[in-house]
């Protein structure tokens, strides 16, 4: 579904990504770790199409396709989809505006017509119980003086809505509560399916025990240095980042 | 005494002036220029009574002793008056005979307004087949009026059925002296609405929908004036959201409303002239002057406006309440977009005891504009308790336009309270990437975003105009951001 290969990302000249592989199949949970500044955010934004990056190598294909040739909103379109790690306020637009103009542009995309507002109202309905989200939260406009959980519920509610093929979510754990933190990771479960897949991007082991992970990569200063299963995760969580740079700095040696 | 000299020299000139282009009259313009004759020439042509041709030359008068204003945050080259034509008969005969002679980009901005065919084609001025009978769509609406007593005809024709109305309210709000262009709008007006609500009655239909269609033909300098006895209500619309392409390229327009004791008069307006092409060239210059009165007790005013076009805008409505507890409310969103110039704001002028208002102005720029908002709050001596709240916002969508708030607070008695907010705020990357991240392309974030920003001035206009309004928006402001 995803295929990274050799990518080199800077901004303003500065290197950020430096020559990164993944490949990430259906009905896969891929893991990205690392700490603060190592690329993390930056990956994710390139996969969405944020062009304030320069690629300066490599190949990204999403869904057999060159994603380069496409526009940020024809991968949204497609069924990519970024759990943002600081959701932006949209003051004025409702949730269920947003949203509608968001199925409605990818419906024409895809040739359908547009959802009628029965129809609507019924999926979102459906969803809000589905990740558990307050039903007046769609009400208000997008994110505007939301709490930091009710922010990360609502880019689960949009993925839920939207249904992508691929998600990745940006540090949607950071922040929560161990109940918002589950809510979260239901939600994600909920929409596990056989022919979808997940990028979860996370600081801390502990979501990773609520979304089991099939493999866990360490990125570290714009490079995976390493990659695993969920053990790796519970053991960098135990020996800490220095643990991991030393391993690898002696396997070079 | 010199009133009377007045009065006798009018008579003679005019006299004159009848006979002698007695052969002139059949012509469809008047020659360019503006003189006395000029004047005579456009009362004699709508066979006005005397009174309003002694007004318009009065105000003539007064015209050339006023120099043009100069201090609005404008410019444009100076305009050469004389070279002006001020009077050209209404089109009888279409323009067009088919919508495949107009203008493309006109038609592709009707669609994604998504005015309806048949309206199109009335917008663009061309021949409409019987499949819409438009007269009789506006003889039923005239009928349903009538039965309430509600008078909405043309200027023209209330100067001819109603002179005594109009003589008692025409200029009462906005006088001849007020301003440069308001002096030349009672001069050379060409024509404009008059809606008169009795005593007591609850307009049933909203004033608008007919009008929309007669936009069109609007003319250069019009008059719109409102008179709401006690008691009454209204809801009227005016403007038209489609674009409205004039040979002629300076508008000055005057709006009086009058809302007398209990009486409530929604006034809102969409307006959408030619903004010129991306280097502003041969848009509109608009200048009017809007003002309403609450002159009664208890008197309600609520104005709305959504502009968006013309190269240069200068206006300034403003409310003056001055029954005890009357209410003013000013909703307005200014777009400016390209090479755009707009100095617009309010005054809301507080004369009696508890009187309140509320201003919400939201301004949002792209391209080179430049949007610049005045507003006046004054509260009298004698305007005790009054309260008023200001909110302006200014919104940039990208570097190179400029937004400019003027505030401009006159408190005459210290038991009123006058509270002034502004903001300024850009829509940032961040915002437009999130939309296209939820595959919404650029033209429509930039639509919902704006349209969200605009949400508490838009929610304030009648529905059917509000969705066309929220369109109108997003219309306006392609390309605006890099
Ligand atoms: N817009 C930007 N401008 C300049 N530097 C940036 C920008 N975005 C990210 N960076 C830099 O790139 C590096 C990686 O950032 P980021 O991808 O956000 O890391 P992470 O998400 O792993 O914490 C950091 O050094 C950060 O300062
Ligand atoms: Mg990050």
């Amino acid at each position: 579904m995803l295929q990274i290969k050799n990518l080199t990302v800077s901004i303003h000249g500065k290197p950020i990504i430096k020559g990164l592989n993944l490949e990430v199949k259906e009905g896969e949970v891929h893991a990205i770790m690392g700490p603060n500044g190592s690329g993390k955010s930056t990956l994710a934004s390139v996969i969405a199409g944020r062009e304030v990056f320069d690629v300066d190598q490599g190949e990204i294909s999403y869904m057999g396709k060159n994603i380069f040739d496409m526009p940020a909103e024809t991968r949204a379109r497609e069924g990519l989809f970024l759990g943002f790690q600081y959701p932006v306020e949209i003051p004025g637009v409702s949730i269920a505006n947003f949203m509608r103009t968001a199925i409605n542009e990818k419906r024409k995309y895809l040739g359908l017509d547009p959802m009628t507002g029965a129809e609507f109202l019924r999926l979102m309905e459906e969803k809000k119980k589905m990740v558990e989200i307050h039903s007046k939260l769609t009400n208000r406009s997008v994110n505007e003086g939301f709490s930091g959980g009710e922010k990360k519920k609502n880019e689960i509610f949009q993925m839920a809505m939207l249904e992508p093929r691929l998600a990745i979510l940006d540090e949607t754990d950071s922040g929560l509560d161990i109940d918002a933190l589950k809510v979260v990771a239901n939600g994600v479960n909920k929409l596990r399916k056989k022919d979808n897949a997940t990028i979860v991007i996370t600081h801390y082991q502990r979501l990773l025990d609520y979304i089991v992970p099939d493999f866990v990569h360490v990125l570290l200063d714009g490079r995976i240095i390493k990659s695993g299963n969920k053990e790796l995760a519970m053991e960098l969580e135990e020996k800490g980042y220095d643990w991991i740079k030393k391993e690898t700095a002696n396997d070079a040696v | 005494m010199s009133d009377k000299n007045d009065h006798i020299l009018e008579e003679v000139s005019n006299a004159e002036y009848k006979y002698g282009f007695y052969t002139d009259i059949e012509m469809d313009q008047a020659p360019p220029g503006l003189t006395e004759d000029t004047i005579r020439f456009i009362s004699a042509k709508k066979n006005e009574p005397d009174f309003m041709l002694a007004f318009r030359l009065k105000a003539f008068r007064h015209w050339k002793t006023l120099k043009e204003p100069d201090w609005a945050h404008v410019e444009y080259p100076p305009i050469n008056y004389q070279d002006l034509i001020y009077y050209s008969a209404p089109r009888k005969r279409p323009k067009y005979d088919s919508l495949d002679e107009v203008d493309p980009e006109l038609l592709e901005t009707f669609e994604k307004l998504g005015i309806p065919l048949d309206e199109q084609k009335m917008l663009a001025g061309v021949a409409v087949d019987a499949v819409m009978d438009s007269v009789s769509v506006g003889s039923t609406f005239k009928k349903t009026l009538a039965e309430h007593g509600v008078i909405f005809c043309s200027f023209s024709e209330a100067l001819q059925k109603y002179p005594d109305l109009i003589k008692k309210y025409m200029g009462s709000v906005v006088p001849y002296t007020d301003n440069f262009f308001a002096a030349l709008n009672s001069a050379v007006f060409s024509d404009g609405s008059f809606a008169y609500i009795p005593k007591g009655v609850r307009c049933p239909l909203e004033l608008s929908t007919y009008f929309r269609i007669n936009a069109a033909n609007t003319g250069q300098f019009e008059r719109t004036l409102i008179v709401a006895e006690e008691g009454s209500y209204v809801s009227y619309m005016e403007g038209c959201t489609a674009p409205i392409r004039d040979e002629n390229q300076l508008h000055a327009a005057i709006v009086e409303i009058i809302a007398h004791k209990d009486a409530e008069v929604k006034y809102a307006t969409v307006q959408n002239w030619w903004p010129g092409d991306k280097e502003g060239k041969g848009g509109v210059y608009n200048f009017v002057t809007k003002r309403g009165i609450c002159k009664g007790e208890n008197a309600k005013i609520s104005w709305t406006q959504v502009e968006t076009g013309s190269a240069i805008t200068w206006k300034y409505p403003s409310l003056i309440l001055q029954g005890d507890n009357s209410v003013g409310e000013f909703y307005s969103v200014a777009v400016t977009n390209n090479k755009q110039q707009a100095d617009t704001g309010t005054k809301m002028i507080h004369l009696g005891k508890n009187t309140r208002s509320t201003i919400i102005s939201k301004g949002i720029s792209g391209g080179q504009s430049n949007n610049s908002y005045r507003g006046l709050v004054k509260t009298s001596r004698k305007a005790e308790n009054a309260r008023n709240f200001s909110q302006c916002d200014s919104l940039l969508l990208g570097d190179q336009c400029g937004a400019h708030t003027f505030p401009y607070i006159d408190v005459g008695n210290r038991s009123s309270i006058v509270e002034h907010e502004a903001t300024t705020s850009k829509i940032s990357e961040d915002q437009l990437f999130y939309c296209l991240q939820r595959g919404i392309d650029m033209e429509g974030a930039i639509g919902l975003i704006v349209n969200g920003y605009a949400k508490d001035v838009l929610s304030k206009l009648p529905m059917e105009f509000a969705v066309e309004a929220q369109k109108l928006l997003s219309i306006s402001l392609e390309g605006s951001v890099g």
